[in-house]
């Protein structure tokens, strides 16, 4: 039996996984998926929040600030891309002026390092594409952007490398309450465990039903994006915000950690945890929405749009509890903004209520800390040559846009959680996230995928099982 | 030190290395990213090329394979494998390019002369923000070209292709050849863009619909394609409410357009020209940098591979010319400027002194029945060309001798379209 079972893999879960390695306790992480972070942690704005949205007293508050402190350090022991550029929320009248106030005094409240009130002037000459009439801001230092998926992908990696058990394409089926804990089937096996961790996003409710009567409803809500190519990536140099208003967080604006230019999103409730469709009018009213901050913007320049889905519900706060019902069962749900930033801290907070309910967490002596892989377009001409003598594969381009190599597609295939699609490859080492988006590196990515892994190409699919990329061969190939 | 560095070795590097060492250059370097010269032509496997320049008609590697046939024996060096990373102009006018393959490792290569000859890249699903399902089964397709052409492999039985561009037309064949079913080709404006030789060899041939003034308004489908909705818009090219079709099908594939690959360009501070994605060129298509020319899809789109050769046979003698003589000097420069119905001119400079005959190509912006293409100096029309039919699909091409363009009271020109 183990004694922690995760239900989920996305940045939630990985959190967790990476805060019980360090102790001498056996974790299993169940995904449903073929890959880790490939729910809403891979399709959200990339932002770590300062921390003065939420309101003083919640729990979101206290771990929204301190899941930002944590993760500047994570992301450095763990080669994370991560830039503390700061935000910038603006007012465009009067009434906007009062909401920053608003909202400074609750940054205050919650603890924020740095914050200040901007004046029309000083914002302007800190972003001077935004337009004229913002009159003012709020900015705040802390703030950073992140590579979400890689974030998530590398607190798992160190997890799994400290004998955390990642089991992937294991959907949840059913959860039996046994003596001593839980009997949790998937489709190819059976699990048991001492205490569940319920991780599964917007899918948590579904899996809390599974062992408990209902206790909370989520209900999806779908945000859309748009991602410009690096040539727009420097529109503005800090994350851009307007004021938070009934319909969220508003449209922001951002560079993002590898160079683009990252816009979005809307707000829409639908009717499927994975309704990640892009609708035209949503689109466009973010289109409309960025312009209100940065009217330059070129979306000739776009080059994917995306949607993920909040896990929404009905309190202002994360639903981070033991079921009042089932002892031992741990809701993480209701992970909605600012659950990226939170993130470590909610698994601190996970492991604060695991102690509780009377599990040890005895330090692991030998906990193996840190990773890093090999970013070849980021590394000297000396670094390079080096790494090519090595492994000629460093040497061939594969992903032109994005300047990666056979070699670090190659590396991916003996990391803790090798990838399975073309799109594991891309949140991996970048290939194909740029400007062409995979029309050339794509069919090498999956020939490399095929060969490596001593299957056919038509078995490596875009992203989840079923997104196949290839029906069978051609008449004259099969002649 | 190289006397000239040929970046790209498809149909446009080729023919500029050729030609160069034609006219006496000696030390001439081509690198190709790719394993193998010949470029995009070698997932051309389709018939048509080579009509105007070799007067027959050959596959995509076929053409390829005359050029790469002939640099037997040149001395001409190819570097395949190989990407290069970026290119400086040294203040002695020596260009640097560095780049890297496995068997050299990074390497910083001195030239005096470059050609740029990077082709061209597809425009994707996100160029066009097509909403609806993030599913899989949506290709550019070139990308379904190289699956089929190069790995052997369908992507797909039941397809609706968005754009008629020629890679659009072509992959409509290709696919019903492999046994799909290609359902329809839709194309967001009135008149398609490709060569009408294609609509003819590659939907009406097959009984494929064209829907022209249509645009795909929603993918649907959990993991894979599961629907394409396609709707008719209005002259504002709108989507007009309540004329949506399903097809149900599994594939989306799209021919919407190319963009030159001008990343390198635009690093080395080469000055581009909006109208084409590609660099602002003289009569003897070098760039704003002196030393640096630029030939084939990297300036502008081409439909005829024949017209690539051409002009990238003019960019490598230029380099030659730049090499043995030195920088062209003109005491005056005219700048074309495009009229109405006129998308873009290239070159889009004239050195005076340095033209006999310039040929300027440039593609118009709508059809065109009776109409003349005009060369206008302000209000005063200094030549007509009367043409029968124009395309946005077909690039047309003009000839103004020198001594039409020293008419020039100013230092412009106009090329606009009246219609008669």
């Amino acid at each position: 039996m183990t004694d922690v079972l995760i239900i989920g893999c996305g940045v939630i879960g990985a959190a967790c996984a990476y805060e019980l390695a360090h102790s001498n306790v056996s974790v299993t992480v169940l995904e449903a998926d073929n890959d880790v972070a490939n729910g809403t942690t891979k399709a959200n704005s990339a932002i770590l929040h300062a921390g003065y949205d939420p309101h003083p007293g919640t729990r979101m508050a206290a771990l929204n600030v301190e899941g930002v402190a944590l993760a500047r350090d994570i992301c450095a022991r763990l080669d994370v891309p991560y830039d503390p550029i700061g935000s910038l929320v603006l007012a465009f009248d009067e009434k906007d002026l009062e909401t920053l106030n608003v909202l400074y005094d609750r940054g205050i409240k919650n603890g924020v390092p740095d914050i200040e009130l901007l004046t029309a002037d000083e914002v302007h000459a800190m972003e001077p594409n935004l337009a004229d009439n913002v009159c003012g801001a709020l900015y705040a230092p802390s703030a950073a952007v992140v590579s979400p998926w890689e974030y998530c992908l590398a607190m798992a990696e160190v997890a799994v490398k400290n004998g955390v058990e990642l089991h992937r394409n294991s959907p949840v089926t059913a959860i039996e309450q046994i003596e001593g804990g839980f009997r949790v089937h998937t489709p190819d096996a059976v699990y048991e465990a001492r205490y569940i961790l319920n991780a599964a996003g917007v899918n948590a409710g579904a899996v809390h039903e599974l062992v408990a009567p209902k206790e909370y409803h989520i209900t999806p809500n779908r945000g859309e994006y748009y991602l410009l190519d690096k040539n727009q990536g420097q529109q503005v140099s800090h994350v851009i915000f307007q004021c938070p208003n009934e319909n969220g967080k508003g449209v922001l604006v951002s560079p993002t950690v590898h160079g683009n230019l990252i816009v979005g999103p809307n707000a829409e409730g639908v009717s499927a945890a994975d309704d990640t469709e892009t609708t035209s009018a949503g689109l466009e009213f973010v289109m409309n929405a960025a312009r209100r901050s940065v009217p330059g913007i070129n979306f000739r320049e776009n080059i994917r749009n995306f949607a993920g889905v909040r896990a929404n519900h009905s309190s202002d706060d994360f639903l981070i509890a033991e079921s009042k019902f089932v002892p031992g069962f741990f809701d993480l749900a209701g992970i909605k903004s600012p659950g990226l930033s939170a993130a470590p801290a909610i698994a601190k907070e996970a492991a604060r209520l695991l102690a509780g309910a009377g599990l040890e967490l005895p330090p692991k002596a030998d906990f193996a800390d840190g990773r890093t892989r090999v970013r070849f377009n980021e590394c000297t001409p000396e670094e390079k040559n080096a790494l090519i003598a090595e492994d000629p594969r460093y040497g061939r381009i594969i992903c032109r846009c994005e300047t990666v190599t056979e070699g670090e597609i190659v590396a991916t295939l003996s990391t803790p959680i090798p990838p399975m699609s073309v799109n594991g490859v891309k949140r991996r080492v970048g290939a194909g996230m740029g400007r062409c988006q995979g029309g050339f590196c794509g069919p090498r990515v999956q020939d490399i995928l095929a060969r490596e892994l001593g299957c056919s190409p038509v078995d490596i699919p875009m992203d989840s099982n079923g997104t196949w990329v290839l029906c069978g061969e051609t008449k004259s190939k099969a002649n | 030190m190289y006397q000239l560095i040929v970046i790209g070795g498809g149909p446009a590097g080729l023919a500029a290395a050729l030609k160069a060492k034609e006219e006496g250059l000696e030390n001439i370097l081509i690198l190709e990213r790719d394993k193998e010269l010949g470029g995009i032509l070698n997932q051309c496997i389709h018939n048509g090329f080579g009509l105007h320049y070799f007067k027959e008609e050959l596959t995509g590697p076929e053409y390829a394979g005359r050029f790469i046939a002939q640099l037997e024996g040149t001395g001409i060096e190819v570097k395949a494998d190989t990407m290069v990373l970026d290119i400086t102009a040294r203040e002695d006018g020596v260009k640097v390019v560095s780049a890297v393959n496995g068997a050299e490792g990074y390497m910083t290569l001195e030239t005096a002369t470059v050609v740029l000859a990077m082709g061209c890249r597809e425009r994707t699903r996100g160029a066009i923000s097509i909403p609806g399902a993030r599913c899989a089964g949506v290709y550019t397709a070139g990308a379904a070209q190289h699956f089929l052409n190069m790995e052997g492999y369908m992507v797909g039985k039941r397809v609706v292709i968005l754009g008629s561009g020629d890679i659009g037309l072509i992959m409509a064949r290709r696919m019903t050849l492999e046994g799909a079913k290609v359902l329809a080709c839709v194309e967001l404006m009135p008149y398609s863009g490709g060569l009408n030789r294609n609509i003819v060899q590659c939907l009406n041939d097959y009984d494929i619909p064209l829907y022209l003034s249509h645009t795909v308004v929603d993918i649907r489908g959990k993991d894979r394609v599961e629907q394409v909705v396609v709707a008719k818009v209005g002259p504002d090219r709108k989507p007009v409410p309540g004329t949506e079709m399903v097809f149900d099908c599994d594939t989306l594939l799209l021919s919407v357009g190319l963009i030159p690959e001008n990343e390198l360009s635009r690093q080395a501070n080469v000055v581009m020209d909006p109208r084409t994605n590609g660099a602002v060129v003289y009569e003897n298509m070098e760039t704003s940098l002196p030393g640096v020319f630029a030939c084939g899809n990297v300036v502008h789109v081409h439909d005829l591979v024949d017209f690539v050769t051409a002009e990238s046979q003019r960019a490598g003698a230029a380099a030659a010319a730049w090499v043995k003589n030195g920088p062209a000097a003109s005491a005056r420069t005219i700048e074309l400027k495009n009229g109405a119905g006129v998308g873009y001119t290239v070159p889009q400079k004239l050195r005076l002194d340095a033209v006999d005959k310039a040929e300027i190509f440039f593609r118009v912006r709508q059809v065109y029945g009776n109409a003349s293409i005009r060369v206008m100096d302000g209000e005063k029309q200094l030549a007509a060309f009367k043409r029968e039919h124009m395309a946005p699909g077909e690039m047309e091409r003009i000839t103004l001798p020198r001594k039409l363009l020293e008419m020039a009271a100013g230092d412009t020109l106009t090329v606009e379209i009246a219609e008669a």
